[in-house]
């Protein structure tokens, strides 16, 4: 393992003091700060305080707008505060979420300085607790936490560097690569949580005990039981308490199963989207995400689906290698998530894709996506995520044939956002909107509607998707909320050969490992599914309802309903079709979004004119979703920060492609 | 002559326990840019805290009688009047959250009385001040 990569690929477009190790003159000058309060005086006076201390302050007094903006300027923020309580949204739920997507510090305050509310900012990852009245000394010292992140997320990414980079080894070796990266990895988190994977979830409690809680380790075999439970009772009617019923796993609660069926959720979205819009870089931030080494991932959902039987064996070892960030067979990692038939139809497809990817790995900024990629596990998802994202982008370019491409997408598409999305999306009938014509890589296939996240979403529902010739799967991505899809039910249609997801099992199987794979992040492709969408702006503040049309291209039949968190774009260039999860199970054009995505990459640009990877600016919800979420389940986030992983580095390059650049917003109306 | 009144007021504000050192703070961030900071921050306060107050009033008559919503509300204008420095204003609101966390209805009523007092006293006597320190200038 070359630790000494240096992280030169990581320089952050953003802020200078980003690169390396070391900071401007300025900083922390400058540092852009989002407060999120909904008390106008406390509001009012924090902004002050922060302007003195010559920072760029952005307020808001609603946590929804507040996402919104993190999503729409994906690197347009440091930094995060944010009182815990707020009447739209829990305080603990933002710093989840901005976690997962964006990967940013984020401080909590509150009047409350009781223990056990401060232990939850603790275990809900907040870096920082302040007590109100806050004080400017307090405001003064804040930047601290965003050179610590970036540095912790620097040494991961040479961890994953190291990784992607050495191919020689590394990619020959699946299992080896596997070891490497998780012993790579960790660095710290990883190796702590195998550690205790077993001790972990055999201390769980039942009693959600607010000041201690150990957190579960989702193993592969854990998350193998899991994903075995979901296909059971069905993305639709998979809710976490049948789910842990099923499992029969002592010592796990109904949260742990919630919170990671989230996430899966999201990763079933992402792979679904990403699909479509070939992952593109745009949502890899600029930062580069770090990712740790999928391994875990890898392992754990390649191997539960091999055994299972649903995952061709090579596949698993793509799969793997491609968590492992390593190029190998990167179509492996799409294929899990498609149909297995129709993986083997476009295998040749994704293989190429998969190359393409392996090759921007290290030139191309990973995952502009990801901004904010959580350094742990989440990043390794999230490389992952990158790294299948990039396929996906080669393969949008090439038109390859879409159930090649589909399958990446899906890999992409994997978001740690909700994973409650993914599955949505991916449930019924999975249209991943690749529009042939355009050449993108349709997912066909893949994403089995067990996989539609269910909780919560009450449309989701049984896929069915009809199979059309062409590969263009919509994943819905209602990425709408970000927990609960309300409803969406997206009815994909699978696309060239993909299956009903009659066997939802199955399926559900490869889009599992998908998602596992990127759950670390697949920040925008559901995001730019939508983008790509006209309709951009409305989707932020849309609740599910709104529907988008099918994108041009493909053969979208659905509306999706952009979820409000989902989308907002503002700069959005409208050309694209929006894959708005619909309501009801339109076909919503995941493909297209993912191929949109992908395109983001400069190459995929080129070819895929109307797929602009917005997604970028939509967001890596996922990511960073997933990653509060679990923050030590990676095992299945190995996976998909390999993946992403894969695709940040086709994505990097579309992030210059955006249209907008983070930009801070100035002031927003309290 | 109204610099020494002004700031006579002031010390008195501090000395009787109506204002604490997070006031200081504020008066800290005004400056030449922002020359009337403390006062808008303070009239942002009295605007919002209001609504606060009429939201106790109604949750107070309702019934059965939900002391964990008050407590909640509570606890922001709490929040709300610690970041001004208004001390007796804090002091009573927490006494009202102790009463709410027991359950004692004789004890919120009361005590939500005394926060309004108090709430009210502040607001007369931070006017006087600003109005004199802002002529003073």
């Amino acid at each position: 393992m070359n630790l000494g990569v240096n992280p030169m690929s990581f320089t952050s477009s953003s802020a200078s003091w980003k690169s390396g190790d070391g900071v401007s003159d300025q900083f922390p000058a400058g540092l852009r700060v989002l407060v999120v309060d909904d008390d106008p005086t406390c509001l009012r006076i924090l902004e002050k305080m922060l302007r003195s201390c010559l920072y760029e302050v952005t307020k808001c007094s609603r946590a929804e707008v507040a996402l919104k903006l993190l999503r729409d300027n994906k690197d347009g923020f440091d930094i995060v505060i944010s009182d815990v309580h707020m009447p739209d949204m829990d305080g603990f739920k933002l710093l989840e979420h901005v976690g997962l997507e964006m990967d940013l510090p984020v401080i909590m305050m509150s009047a409350d300085d009781s223990k056990n509310v401060v232990m939850k900012g603790v275990t809900h990852g907040a870096c920082d607790y302040l007590i109100k009245p806050v004080r400017m000394e307090a405001l003064k010292n804040i930047w601290q936490h965003v050179v610590r992140k970036k540095k912790h997320e620097w040494k991961e990414k040479d961890f994953e560097q190291s990784g992607s980079v050495e191919e020689g080894e590394r990619q020959q070796k699946p299992s080896e690569d596997v070891d490497y990266s998780s012993s790579a990895n960790e660095g710290n988190w990883k190796s702590s949580k195998k550690r205790k994977d077993e001790e972990d979830e055999a201390e769980e409690r039942d009693d959600s005990s607010t000041l201690k809680k150990p957190r579960v380790v989702w193993s592969v075999e854990l998350h193998q039981q899991f994903v075995t439970a979901v296909n059971q009772l069905g993305i639709d009617k998979a809710v976490p308490k049948k789910i842990l019923e099923l499992m029969n796993v002592p010592g796990l609660t109904r949260e742990n199963v919630a919170s990671h069926l989230q996430k899966y959720r999201l990763y079933l979205r992402r792979l679904s989207g990403q699909h479509q819009n070939g992952l593109g870089n745009s949502f890899m931030g600029p930062s580069d995400p770090t990712f740790g080494p999928m391994t875990a991932l890898n392992g754990l959902d390649l191997q539960a689906l091999a055994s299972s039987g649903q995952l061709p064996p090579q596949s698993l070892a793509t799969i793997q290698a491609a968590a492992l960030g390593r190029a190998t067979n990167k179509s492996a990692i799409s294929v899990p998530l498609v149909d297995q038939r129709n993986i083997f139809s476009f295998e040749s497809p994704k293989i190429r894709f998969v190359d393409g990817q392996q090759q921007h790995n290290n030139s191309t900024k990973q995952v502009n996506l990801l901004h904010g990629i959580p350094t742990n596990m989440d990043s390794k998802q999230l490389a992952a995520l990158h790294q299948s994202a990039q396929p996906f982008s080669n393969m949008n370019r090439h038109v390859h044939s879409q159930s090649g491409q589909s399958n990446s997408l899906l890999t992409q598409m994997v978001q740690p956002q909700s994973r409650t999305q993914i599955l949505n999306e991916v449930g019924g009938s999975h249209v991943l909107n690749l529009p042939s014509s355009v050449g993108q890589p349709v997912l066909s296939q893949a994403i089995p509607s067990a996989v539609l996240g269910r909780n919560g979403i009450d449309n989701v529902h049984g896929p069915t998707y009809a199979s059309v010739s062409q590969p263009s799967t919509v994943v819905d991505f209602s990425r709408s909320q970000r927990a609960e899809l309300p409803g969406n039910s997206f009815s994909l249609v699978g696309n060239s050969g993909i299956p009903t997801l009659t066997s939802k099992g199955m399926l559900q199987e490869e889009f599992n490992s998908e998602i596992k794979g990127n759950r670390g992040f697949v920040p925008n492709y559901d995001v730019f599914n939508e983008l790509n969408h006209n309709r951009t702006e409305d989707w932020g503040l849309q609740s599910v309802g709104s529907n988008f049309e099918a994108p041009q291209h493909s053969n979208l039949q659905g509306r999706l309903d952009v979820a409000p968190s989902v989308l907002v774009q503002p700069g959005f260039s409208s050309d694209r079709h929006i894959g708005i999860p619909s309501v009801n199970k339109a076909p919503f054009s995941a493909a297209d979004r993912v191929v949109n995505t992908t395109n983001l990459s400069q190459p995929l640009t080129s070819s895929l004119p109307d797929n602009p990877l917005r997604i970028k600016a939509e967001r890596l919800p996922d990511m960073g979703f997933q990653n509060s979420l679990f923050p030590d389940q990676f095992v299945q986030d190995d996976l998909m920060s390999a993946l992403l992983k894969q695709q940040q580095e086709g994505i990097v390059q579309a992030e210059a492609d955006f249209g907008f650049d983070g930009y801070h917003l100035d002031n927003l109306p309290v | 002559m109204e610099g020494h009144q002004a700031a006579c007021m002031r010390k008195a504000l501090f000395d009787q326990g109506y204002l604490d050192e997070q006031f200081l703070q504020l008066e800290d961030l005004q400056d030449e840019a922002n020359p009337n900071f403390v006062e808008e921050v303070v009239k942002l306060y009295y605007t919002d805290s209001a609504r606060f107050i009429r939201s106790i009033e109604l949750t107070l008559d309702k019934n059965p009688f939900d002391f964990e919503k008050l407590d909640d509300i509570m606890h922001q204008f709490k929040g709300s009047s610690s970041s001004i420095g208004a001390k007796k204003v804090k002091r009573e609101c927490t006494q009202f959250q102790e009463y709410c966390k027991i359950g004692n209805f004789e004890g919120c009523m009361r005590t939500f009385q005394e926060v309004k007092q108090e709430h009210a006293a502040l607001k007369k006597k931070l006017e006087s001040y600003l109005q004199l320190a802002r002529q003073a200038r």
